[in-house]
């Protein structure tokens, strides 16, 4: 199917039955915070989860990043109760899941795209979640146009392609309208489309005031998405911050400076005392020299430049910069 | 638990290789049993051609022995017949060790004593005070009736407007009534004696056993023979008796004075599983069926496994105990719907298939047809939960499923199939989960019949819902050993 039909992120106008106590008019529920805290667990000889503590705010998408191996899938699975911690506790919205009598309307998960019984259609694979929670076939159907799958919905699920198992994974974890969402890997196997159908998909959900954690080991697909970032490395946060924080820390005082003269103004510059790097074809980035300083510079040694600007880094310099000097990053 | 079930029944029904599997259990028994109720040919070839004889039928309802030697007078109404049972003796031919001389003796069901009987004909009502071999002195009635009462020689019986009364005593003086029941109408009143076969099993250096039924007789003496009412005049016959039998089986009486000696041969009693194909013939294609039915309880639990969606299940139930009994309530309630439509079908076209072949089917009460039929179909469910909480246990299919098929298919079939002696099959009855097929056995043992008990002819060491019993157990402690390991495990 075409990613081009996907219709855009829309809720139901009556949000699903809740549980007695639900508050918050505004929203439709109440907006949950998740919080996890000294998580510690050990698989064998593997110390997987090594006091992993965060806590994941409503309305805002958090990247939770980190090579493969740092806890990203653990600690989501002891979220939703799927693994005992040896030690520490996460809880949602100040209650621990197991104890949850309907979770799927407070939490709402993908975890593995691919779990899936594949001679069964994707709306019955729905029909059973959502019977499960006390919903209805009806529910089934709208998440099933949500995602994008309602004419493929009788199909068997086996049939699917992995773009496709992601959503359906996706409208599972919608079945709820729950206002905390934890996404495993979301854009596996996604082609671009589907990457950026995701993204709105993400930054919507966040906007209308839930909690969402989006794990990833590319920071690449978090861009322009996640507001706040978790990096993890061997089962522990190593930085938890504000992206716009990262992004002008990673920024701080550097210039871009394209020219198509690139080795006489790397020369003129590293003589002004610039540190230089080439960063494309034309372009370089160079740190140590203020804007003004580096026109100036070029301008003695009469080298041409295209373009001096202020260096804004992308997510990914940001990480780099933040993880450089871990060895489990390398 | 209500939305539970509904979730694991859309689960169920919506995998095709499930549902096909459950339509296999049912189209398996059915056909399997139908195959070997084709199979069920009796043949008897004799002097008249293939004319089988006729297995007597008791007033209970159920095929009975009735043959023995019976010296009696008219009983029109009212009168009475008193005995002193002086002496048992008998003949026992090739007993065991060695099975090579004719030897004096008196099997343990030997029978001598008085009967009040409707008439001659084989099968009809009698009431019986008697002297047994080994067993003390007893009551018995209407073939199925047995009790023990002591060991006084002295016999009574004495019919008073239409109620019999029977009375032992040590001395003929003080009498006590063992027996009180109703008997009008003209009956037959008088001594009786029979004496039934000495049953020897053995184990075949092949396996299997090997029985052996050897023809005895008993000679009761009777002292201070003294009847009042009757007709006066004494008669011999050898109730059921055949043309050409053996002499030693013929009976015969003698009398001089108050004393007769009364010699026979045969028994009275419940014909066992002799009296006729038996009913569950019908339904050994529930042992096939029970493949079926196993691999669709291990795979409705490792499925999920094996695809990862277990997760997805317990995230929707993190309390977990609830998935697995809901499962179990599924996966049992549709074996059960199963196997009833199979049971229900197999048993009376197997029923219909057998008897066009020549064969008699031992009769039984309605109630014990319906506990066999809905038996079946409550073993295949308890099966079909037992699967299900080893595929839980285990997490595998595969290990899962040979363990069910050990646990349960295994015993039954070593034990039934005569392969290892009858008393390791008996122990394997008692103790595994096969014990659950005793409530597929529509003839019961009766004590006070010699037979071969024995479970390679279908006789299970446990009653029928005993058996079953062992199975449920089974089946509930391995439903929360899973419970109590995915409370305990990582999903």
């Amino acid at each position: 199917m075409g990613w081009a039909d996907i219709p855009r992120t829309s809720y139901p106008k009556t949000a699903p039955p809740r549980d007695a106590g639900a508050e918050g008019a505004t929203l439709g529920f109440r907006s949950m915070d998740v919080t996890v805290t000294g998580l510690r667990k050990r698989f064998g000889p593997t110390q997987a989860l090594d006091d992993m503590t965060f806590t994941v705010r409503p309305g805002v998408v958090t990247g939770f990043v980190g090579p493969n191996g740092a806890g990203k899938s653990t600690t989501m699975r002891i979220v939703v109760g799927l693994d005992r911690p040896d030690e520490g506790s996460a809880l949602v919205g100040g209650v621990a899941y197991t104890s949850m009598k309907r979770p799927l309307t407070h939490v709402g998960a993908l975890l593995d795209a691919s779990a899936l019984q594949p001679s069964r259609t994707a709306r019955n694979h729905l029909l059973w979640l959502a019977q499960s929670q006390g919903l209805g076939a009806r529910r089934v159907d709208e998440v099933l146009g949500q995602v994008g799958l309602a004419t493929a919905a009788r199909r068997r699920a086996g049939g699917y392609s992995l773009g496709m198992r992601q959503r359906l994974g996706l409208a599972a974890a919608l079945l709820g309208d729950p206002p905390v969402l934890l996404f495993d890997e979301p854009f596996n196997g996604l082609d671009p489309e589907g990457i950026a159908w995701i993204r709105g998909l993400l930054r919507s959900l966040a906007a209308g005031g839930r909690a969402v954690l989006v794990s990833s080991h590319l920071m690449s697909e978090l861009q322009d998405v996640a507001g706040h970032l978790i990096v993890a490395g061997r089962g522990r946060v190593v930085a938890d911050r504000a992206v716009d924080d990262l992004i002008a820390a990673a920024s701080d005082g550097r210039v871009t400076l394209r020219t198509t003269a690139r080795e006489e103004a790397m020369e003129a510059l590293a003589r002004a005392g610039a540190t230089v790097t080439v960063t494309g074809g034309d372009a370089v980035t160079v740190a140590g020299l203020s804007g003004a300083e580096t026109v100036a510079a070029l301008t003695a040694a009469a080298v041409p430049f295209a373009e001096v600007s202020a260096h804004r880094a992308t997510l990914e310099e940001a990480y780099m910069e933040l993880t450089r000097e871990s060895v489990e990053f390398r | 638990m209500i939305p539970l079930l509904r979730s694991e029944w859309t689960k169920f029904r919506t995998v095709r290789g499930w549902v096909a599997g459950s339509i296999a259990a049912v189209l398996l028994t059915v056909g399997v049993g139908l195959l070997g109720a084709a199979g069920t040919v009796r043949s008897c070839d004799g002097p008249q051609g293939d004319v089988c004889p006729v297995t007597p039928i008791g007033p209970g309802g159920q095929a009975v022995n009735d043959r023995f030697s019976y010296y009696h007078q008219a009983l029109p109404g009212d009168g009475s017949i008193t005995v002193r049972v002086a002496g048992l003796s008998g003949v026992i031919t090739y007993p065991p060790p060695d099975h090579d001389e004719i030897v004096a003796g008196v099997v343990p069901w030997a029978k001598v004593g008085l009967m009040v009987k409707r008439d001659l004909r084989q099968g009809s009502a009698y009431t019986a005070v008697m002297v047994t071999g080994e067993h003390g002195t007893r009551v018995q009635d209407d073939f199925v009736g047995d009790l023990a009462a002591g060991g006084d020689r002295w016999l009574r019986l004495t019919r008073t407007g239409g109620t019999l009364k029977g009375e032992s005593s040590p001395d003929g003086r003080s009498w006590d009534v063992i027996v009180e029941k109703p008997f009008p109408g003209p009956a037959l009143i008088g001594l009786f004696a029979a004496s039934p076969c000495d049953v020897t099993l053995s184990q075949g250096t092949l396996g299997g056993t090997i029985g052996a039924c050897r023809l005895t007789n008993v000679t009761g003496k009777f002292e201070d023979v003294a009847v009042e009412g009757a007709s006066g005049t004494w008669a011999h016959d050898d109730v059921g008796g055949e043309t050409g039998a053996p002499p030693l089986s013929v009976g015969s009486a003698r009398q001089w004075g108050s004393t007769v000696q009364l010699t026979g041969s045969g028994d009275v009693g419940p014909a066992g599983m002799e009296g006729g194909a038996v009913l569950e013939r019908t339904l050994t294609g529930a042992s096939i069926g029970l493949i079926a039915v196993i691999v669709v309880g291990v795979l409705y639990v490792t499925a999920e496994y094996r695809r990862g969606l277990i997760g997805a299940t317990l995230a929707a139930s993190p309390g977990r105990s609830g998935v697995l009994l809901a499962k179990a309530a599924v996966v049992g309630t549709v074996t059960f719907a199963g196997g009833l439509v199979a049971a229900a079908v197999a048993v009376p076209v197997g029923i219909r298939l057998m008897r066009d072949r020549n064969n008699d089917i031992a009769p039984v009460t309605a109630l014990t047809e319906v506990r066999v039929i809905v038996g079946t179909a409550a073993l295949l469910a308890v099966t079909a939960v037992l699967a299900l909480a080893l595929g839980a246990i285990f997490r595998r299919s595969a290990a899962a499923v040979i363990t069910a098929i050990v646990l349960v298919l295994l015993p039954q079939i070593l034990a039934t199939a005569s392969v290892i002696p009858s008393s390791a099959a008996e122990w394997l009855l008692r103790v595994t989960p096969a014990a659950g097929f005793a409530i597929q056995q529509s003839i019961p043992a009766y004590p006070q019949v010699e037979d071969y008990y024995i479970p390679a002819l279908g006789y299970y060491p446990l009653p029928p819902l005993g058996g079953f019993a062992v199975m449920c157990a089974y089946a509930a402690v391995a439903l929360a050993a899973a419970i109590v390991l995915l409370r305990r495990r990582d999903a």
